[in-house]
């Protein structure tokens, strides 16, 4: 059991949930009820990562992370490492594939609050800001958690771009799923047997305690 | 917190999405209904009033407060106008027990303060031992009174009250009507009341606005708008039916009651208002002022004869439709005690004399 992978695995879903969260729901709140040009593109572009090939998506990753490029000069600035070959790298991908995953079940949530329940709270006296924060986001609490639940479970489980940007460097960039791969490549098939057996072991647990948690909290 | 006593008036004109040419306003402790039918704005109306809707002009105020001004552009958002407004499905918290969807509605309150100030207005409105059932915990009617207490907890300068029975079976209606006229002798502030349901403005109402296409027809108390409506649309609008062709043929002048032609007979008028000889009219009579003659008084004025097309009983009361003799017109509608129409052994097909009270019918001009 490749312990370093395991808890390199966890440490990235961990900081992809907290990473993800606010920007998803402000931009599922946008796009459930915001009306502004563009929204369509923002839409789809939100989307993209669902339906394009991991490579494809790696490879522009890389491209974009490369320090030989000018953007990616500038994030080597602003992250004070590259992003290729490096933690905060594989971060900022799975911040970015996992977003449809985190954005979708929030923004459901958020269109299925009437929008009158909105309006009571505003005629109630509450701010904009204190009806996000006591009418809102309780309410889409439930996609809340399905948002955390599918990010989890699908950074656990991400290969193709983090093999793209990050490579198989141990406790660097060597997630458990990457791992896995090395030992089948090395025929060590017992070794993946079991660390497969743990990914999916902890993925269906995750994913029923969120459940669970936001059966609780309504 | 001692408030005076304030007012609201509301005039509102757009052009779109709905029309809107409104003039209301509403005194301390007085119940305004808005009466008219699907699509005629009255919702939109009160939307502009919590300030949920921005009309392109008119001027909305409260008291000393302006809460919308189109030529000054003002325009005080819905948390700043100390409003109540009842929804017509309620839009209750539904995540929130009865006693914190009221307390929400508390912030201008201590935060201390809040619960006991909660607890004793669902105690007003007969909630107490609901406080921790959450909307989908309560009645239809149990939840129409936490909507009421969260109205209520603001404070406001306005009730308004979007079809505030429409969600509720018939059942519950009646008591719930009944607190709200015990409710509103406590309350020194206007309230609206939306409805299509004229029985309900007829019985809650100080005084009632038929509005129309967004615009206001008539404001007047419920006796006035029933008995003397300003047009025959105002009358179709508050569900009057017998309304009829007719031609002036003396106006009432010094006591003396005019006369109107209808068909080959004439009818006494009590007053003809502006009408003028020769003038064709829409006449009205109300259906309490169709009253029944012994055949021994049939030489009296206004006395029609007819015949029994439809009787109805409708519970305690009996609806009885009477076509009048060699008349084109619809027939007579009026209502009687079920017990004394069956003492008459009235049954359709049955000839009968009636006498419309010359006090009772109302001249408007003719649509036609």
């Amino acid at each position: 059991m490749d312990w370093t992978a395991f808890s390199l695995s966890l440490k990235l879903a961990f900081w992809t949930c907290v990473l993800i969260l606010p920007v998803a729901v402000v931009l599922a709140r946008a796009l459930a009820w915001g009306r502004f040009a563009g929204k369509s593109l923002v839409e789809a572009v939100v989307m993209l990562p669902l339906v394009l090939p991991p490579t494809v998506l790696g490879f522009y990753l890389l491209s974009a992370f490369s320090p030989a490029s000018g953007f990616g000069a500038f994030l080597k600035w602003v992250f004070g490492v590259p992003l290729v070959f490096s933690f905060p790298g594989i971060l900022v991908a799975s911040i970015i594939i996992n977003l449809p995953f985190a954005v979708q079940p929030i923004q459901r949530a958020f269109e299925a609050i009437p929008r009158n329940v909105r309006e009571a709270a505003f005629v109630s006296g509450l701010s904009r800001m204190a009806t996000t924060r006591y009418v809102e986001l309780p309410l889409a609490w439930p996609g809340i958690v399905s948002a955390i639940a599918l990010v989890v479970a699908h950074t656990l489980g991400e290969f193709g771009v983090i093999l793209m940007i990050g490579g198989s460097i141990p406790g660097e960039t060597r997630v458990l799923s990457i791992s896995i791969y090395d030992r089948v490549q090395a025929f060590r098939s017992e070794d993946a047997a079991i660390m497969s057996a743990a990914l999916l072991a902890f993925s269906l647990v995750a994913i029923a305690l969120v459940h669970v948690l936001a059966r609780v909290r309504r | 917190m001692v408030r005076e006593p304030a007012s609201l008036s509301v005039a509102l004109s757009q052009a779109g999405p709905i029309a809107l040419d409104v003039d209301i306003a509403c005194g301390p402790s007085e119940l305004l209904a808005l009466v008219g039918p699907s699509g005629a704005g009255k919702t939109t109306v009160l939307r502009a009033v919590a300030g949920l809707h921005r009309p392109a002009a008119g001027r909305i105020v409260a008291g000393p407060d302006v809460w919308f001004d189109g030529a000054f552009g003002i325009m005080v958002p819905p948390q700043a106008r100390a409003v109540g407004l009842v929804f017509q499905d309620y839009a209750l918290f539904p995540h929130l027990s009865a006693l914190d969807n009221v307390r929400l509605a508390m912030r201008h309150v201590a935060e201390p303060e809040r619960t006991a100030v909660a607890a004793s207005l669902l105690v007003r409105l007969h909630l107490d031992g609901l406080e921790a059932r959450k909307p989908d915990q309560l009645s239809g009617g149990q939840r129409q009174r936490v909507a009421l207490a969260r109205a209520l907890a603001r404070d406001p300068k306005a009730l308004l009250l979007d079809e505030p029975f429409s969600a509720v079976d018939r059942m519950t209606r009646e008591p719930l009507k009944e607190e709200l006229a015990g409710l509103r002798r406590s309350l020194a502030i206007p309230i609206i009341l939306v409805t299509h349901d004229l029985e309900e403005a007829q019985a809650l109402a100080d005084r009632i606005c038929v509005i129309d296409r967004g615009r206001t027809l008539q404001t007047g108390t419920p006796e006035d708008v029933r008995l003397r409506p300003v047009s025959a649309l105002v009358a179709r609008l508050t569900g009057q039916t017998n309304l009829f062709a007719g031609e002036v043929e003396r106006v009432s002048a010094g006591g003396q009651p005019g006369r109107i032609r209808w068909g080959g007979r004439c009818l006494d008028v009590a007053d003809t208002g502006k009408m003028r000889t020769g003038a064709r009219v829409t006449w009205l009579v109300a259906s309490d002022y169709v009253v029944l003659v012994d055949p021994a008084n049939e030489g009296e004025a206004n006395v029609v004869h007819g015949r029994l097309t439809d009787v109805t009983r409708l519970g305690e009361r009996t609806a009885l439709s009477l076509r009048v003799d060699a008349d084109g017109d619809a027939p007579l509608r009026f209502t009687m005690a079920t017990r004394d129409a069956r003492n008459h052994g009235f049954e359709v097909g049955r000839p009968l004399n009636v006498r419309l009270l010359p006090e009772g019918i109302h001249l408007m001009p003719s649509v036609r």
